[in-house]
């Protein structure tokens, strides 16, 4: 092609190597070169599990050393690729990621184990709320409804959950009750987006503190004064899947989980199939990008958005049951502390596709329970700096790799036709 | 299949866009609905459509009377529509557009793609329409993306076809191929309502003509009829259709761009090595089929968008201009009619004087230190209304209440009374009754004999034709070639097809 020279704007440009190889010379230097004494060993298996993989033992310093240089050299590949004006392939993003994700875990266990399994399993638990919240958000903003009410949605889902559980010593009423919940938020939220053109944020706004304020109040006057009978529902029954259980490390972190994991785990690529591959997800993705369009084809834009919106509702009030019967046991006051606002951003990052927010999600996951684990590991560490490191990771994830994102077109504008 | 309206009324508050409407479209017939911008025809395919529910009167199918609730039930009854502004979504395939809302399915609602595809080269294939199922609509240029449309309609087993405006967005060689494939649908027995404003159209393609004006049907007409008997019947009146000019008196270079490389917003190069110089006492008219990156480079040169650097260069009378704000461009001295008057012309909110002094609110004839000069604003802007033909009750009106032509006064006046030497003019009679237009071009060319140089972007090649003293066709953000207003609609239409001499 005889393609003049290409000017400034439109050029791939240097971000992503840049960053790249600033990460990876910082890794160098402080995972590496000031890095830690000791050995850090990666647990690979867990004392219980059937087949028995050996552990992997390596020291702190040399493992910085080795990520440092192996971060430098995909660096380089990002070069390469910019200087030919092509972007970074995703899966040299997400390796990279993985290799750094090492480097880290390996420099805060120095001297210690590493229990792999436990952390990647336990990043999934906490992601789940994360997930089903933010699939619910995805299903909204697909068809042009914007919900930031995904908080309140978790909340009333996980306090449902825990009270309808509790009364009626039935976990799958609770689980029922929880996504009824969430809906019920929705429906508030599509009305007042479909019905009566209302500003989406405000609506969303005003739902996030009612729902918060009504289930702070029921806490208070209801939950601790008989949270016997009320708030005492437990937890979900483990199931263990045979055979596929003993698998080393998928295993355990995928087929030994409660029910909520693995709906989540099921949804995510079926919400994927019906948003991409049935008449159902084309039609929705239609009213999202163009209602007119739908409409003249024949699509009732206001029924597709309630009907849709409900639905997402159920997908985060399902999120809340997992927080209180899929994990803590119990509701507390205002517990979903931002994991809605987290899903909003989640959704944002994965571009409104199912899986890229799955894993967006589980990101989120992992830097939570980093920092559980990095305090107990490494007390000298500051906690601030480790608390840090995920979010400093996420906005420099944003910036040089995911770039611009097109949300759906009519997002937030009511439909009203003549 | 036989299409009759019968005595359809519609009103918007107290606006009456159709009053007591009669049409009868005969099986086979092409029939023009002729009439201005704004005198109802779309409203009323709206009401045919099922997407606005008429007042009064009632739409007949092969005789009998239909009931549409919507969209979806006209086209259940056989009428299929291609909107002035596609109903296609940008981001889908071809094939996805035209099975949206009748989708071929298999097991478990999934969408079934090959068949989808099939359809869709079927159609393509009997008339000749050359697309391809697989394209993402946002890739494909407008002509094909309007033969989607027809496609998506003809899936539907549509006998009864509405093209509104369809020629708007076309080459004239295009426009003579839609014109084949409305001939060749006719004689398929579909019957075709085709509604424009463009007189040679009508006579080249229609069987029949009703024109409308102000929401009344004010006669019909054969398509014998001569072009001036149409033109009389749109406006209720008679028209000139030329407009009157001396021969040019040119001075220095005014405005000079040499290798000018714009992107559009979705980053691709919409003005890609773009070079002309425009003189004092000149009318250059920058013509082309929309979205040939005509609109990006009136933008760029105003600054509101930025040219790519390390390329071209912008000069306004011999100050470099490349990277300056919108506010230096104008303060060297240029007026600048934008395309869509309603968001970029005028602020609806604003009343006629406040949009009269909106680019000029710093040191200006409107202000006294750092406050407005009241009295001075009132007396300039009453001025202004007089002299610029405003029909308003006052100064004090808000302009979105203004008529889209009166709007565009305001907006003319506002730039021509500011002491400019180079005029840029973005479709400045788009949308705007016929009396309007005859006025604004009469200004343009008063400025051009004052011995200012104009820019005249404009996609209706009569205009430019009536205008111009040089005419620059824009192709794929190239100027494939700059000629005389002498040269031939046919040379132009094959320039403005990227084909160059």
């Amino acid at each position: 092609m005889s393609q003049i020279q290409l000017a400034k704007e439109e050029r791939i440009g240097f971000k992503s190597p840049i960053t790249m190889a600033s990460i990876g010379v910082f890794v160098i230097i402080f995972f590496g070169v000031l890095g830690r004494e000791g050995e850090t060993v990666f647990e690979i298996s867990r004392r219980a599990d059937l087949i028995q993989l050996p552990s992997i033992s390596i020291g702190s310093s040399s493992l910085g050393w080795v990520s440092g240089i192996l971060l430098l050299l995909i660096a380089g590949y990002s070069l390469s690729s910019s200087l030919k004006n092509r972007k970074t392939p995703l899966w040299v993003s997400v390796l990279y990621g993985a290799i750094g994700v090492i480097a880290l875990l390996g420099w805060l266990a120095a001297g210690n184990q590493v229990p792999l399994t436990f952390i990647i399993g336990t990043s999934l638990v906490l992601a789940v709320p994360i997930v089903l919240g933010a699939m619910g958000g995805l299903m909204c903003e697909r068809v042009g409804v914007t919900n930031i009410a995904i908080e309140a949605q978790l909340l009333a889902g996980a306090f449902m959950a825990a009270v309808v559980s509790s009364i009626t010593d039935n976990f799958f009423l609770g689980l029922i009750s929880a996504m009824i919940g969430g809906a019920l938020v929705s429906l508030v939220l599509a009305v007042f987006a479909i019905k009566y053109l209302a500003q989406q944020i405000i609506v969303g706004v005003v739902l996030n503190v009612l729902v918060i304020g009504i289930t702070s109040f029921l806490f208070q006057q209801w939950l601790t004064q008989d949270a016997e009978n009320v708030n005492f529902p437990g937890t979900l029954d483990i199931i263990k899947i045979p055979f596929l259980s003993d698998i080393p490390v998928i295993g355990p972190v995928i087929f030994e989980n409660r029910i909520t994991v693995f709906v989540a785990l099921i949804f995510v690529p079926t919400l994927y199939f019906i948003l991409f591959r049935t008449k159902l997800g084309l039609r929705a993705r239609a009213v999202g990008e163009h209602p007119l369009a739908a409409d003249t084809v024949g699509i009732n834009v206001g029924r597709t958005r309630f009907w849709w919106v409900t639905m997402g509702g159920m997908s985060a009030g399902l999120g809340g049951a997992a927080l209180t019967i899929g994990n803590a046991g119990a509701f507390g006051r205002e517990m979903a502390g931002g994991f809605g606002f987290i899903a909003l951003a989640v959704v944002i990052l994965g571009r409104w596709h199912p899986i890229s927010a799955a894993l967006a999600a589980l990101l989120f996951g992992f830097s939570i329970i980093l920092r559980v684990w990095a305090n107990q590991v490494s007390p000298g560490i500051p906690t601030d700096f480790i608390i840090m490191v995920p979010y400093v990771v996420t906005v420099i994830a944003v910036v040089a790799f995911v770039g611009q994102s097109r949300p759906p077109k009519a997002l937030a504008i009511p439909y009203t036709k003549g | 299949m036989k299409l009759e309206l019968r005595g359809i009324t519609k009103r918007f508050g107290t606006l009456v866009a159709n009053d007591a409407i009669d049409l009868v479209v005969e099986p086979g017939e092409i029939h023009a609905l002729l009439g201005e911008n704004g005198a109802g025809k779309s409203t009323l395919m709206n009401v045919l459509y099922g997407l606005y529910d008429p007042d009064e009167g009632e739409v007949l199918l092969d005789d009998k009377p239909q009931s549409f609730d919507g969209p979806g039930d006209a086209m259940e009854a056989g009428i299929g529509m291609v909107h002035q502004h596609f109903m296609l979504i940008p981001v889908f395939t071809v094939a996805e557009n035209v099975a949206l809302g009748q989708e071929p399915t298999k097991a478990l609602g999934a969408l079934d793609i090959a068949e989808a595809k099939k359809r869709v080269e079927d159609i393509s294939e009997r008339f000749g329409f050359n697309v391809d199922p697989d394209a993402l609509v946002e890739d494909l240029p407008v002509g094909v993306q309007q033969r989607v449309e027809i496609i998506k309609a003809l899936s539907r087993d549509a006998r009864v076809l509405v093209l509104d405006e369809p020629t708007a967005v076309l080459t004239p060689q295009e426009t003579d191929e839609l014109m084949e494939i409305m001939r060749q649908l006719a004689s398929s027995g579909t019957s075709i309502v085709f509604i424009t404003h463009k007189l040679r159209e009508v006579k080249a393609v229609a069987n029949k003509i009703t024109v409308i004006r102000l929401g009344k049907v004010v006669g019909t007409a054969k398509p014998d009829a001569s072009t001036s008997e149409l033109a009389s019947m749109m406006v209720g009146r008679e028209v000139g259709l030329t407009v009157e000019k001396s021969s040019k008196q040119v001075g220095d270079v005014v405005l000079s761009v040499e290798n000018l490389a714009v992107l559009d917003d979705r980053g691709q190069r919409a003005v890609n090595g773009v070079s002309f110089d425009v003189r004092a006492g000149e009318i250059l008219a920058v013509a082309g089929v929309q979205g040939n990156g005509q609109t990006e480079l009136a933008e760029a040169i105003m600054g509101l968008r930025s040219a790519l650097t390390g390329f071209g260069k912008i000069t306004i009378k011999g100050s470099d201009m490349t990277g300056s704000s919108v506010r230096q461009v104008l303060e060297s001295g240029v007026g600048y009619i934008p395309e869509d008057r309603t968001s970029d012309g005028v602020v609806g909110a604003f009343t006629i004087a406040e949009n009269m002094m909106i680019n000029s609110s710093y040191t200006s004839r409107f202000t006294k230190g750092v406050n407005i000069n009241f009295s001075a604003r009132r007396k300039i802007a009453d001025e202004l209304v007089k002299e610029f033909d405003v029909r308003t009750p006052s100064a004090e009106t808000l302009a979105g209440k203004l008529s889209g032509g009166n709007q565009q006064k305001v907006v003319v006046a506002r730039e021509l009374s500011r002491d400019v030497d180079l005029l840029i003019a973005s479709q400045p009679t788009r949308g705007v009754d016929v009396g309007s237009i005859e006025f604004i071009h009469e200004r343009i060319v008063i400025e051009r004999d004052k011995g200012k140089a104009v820019v005249l972007v404009s996609t209706e090649l009569d205009e430019v034709l009536a205008l111009a003293d040089r005419i620059a066709v824009m192709y794929r953000g190239k100027i494939v070639d700059i000629v005389s207003p002498e040269t031939s609609r046919e040379q132009l239409g094959k320039l403005m097809a990227g084909v160059a001499a």
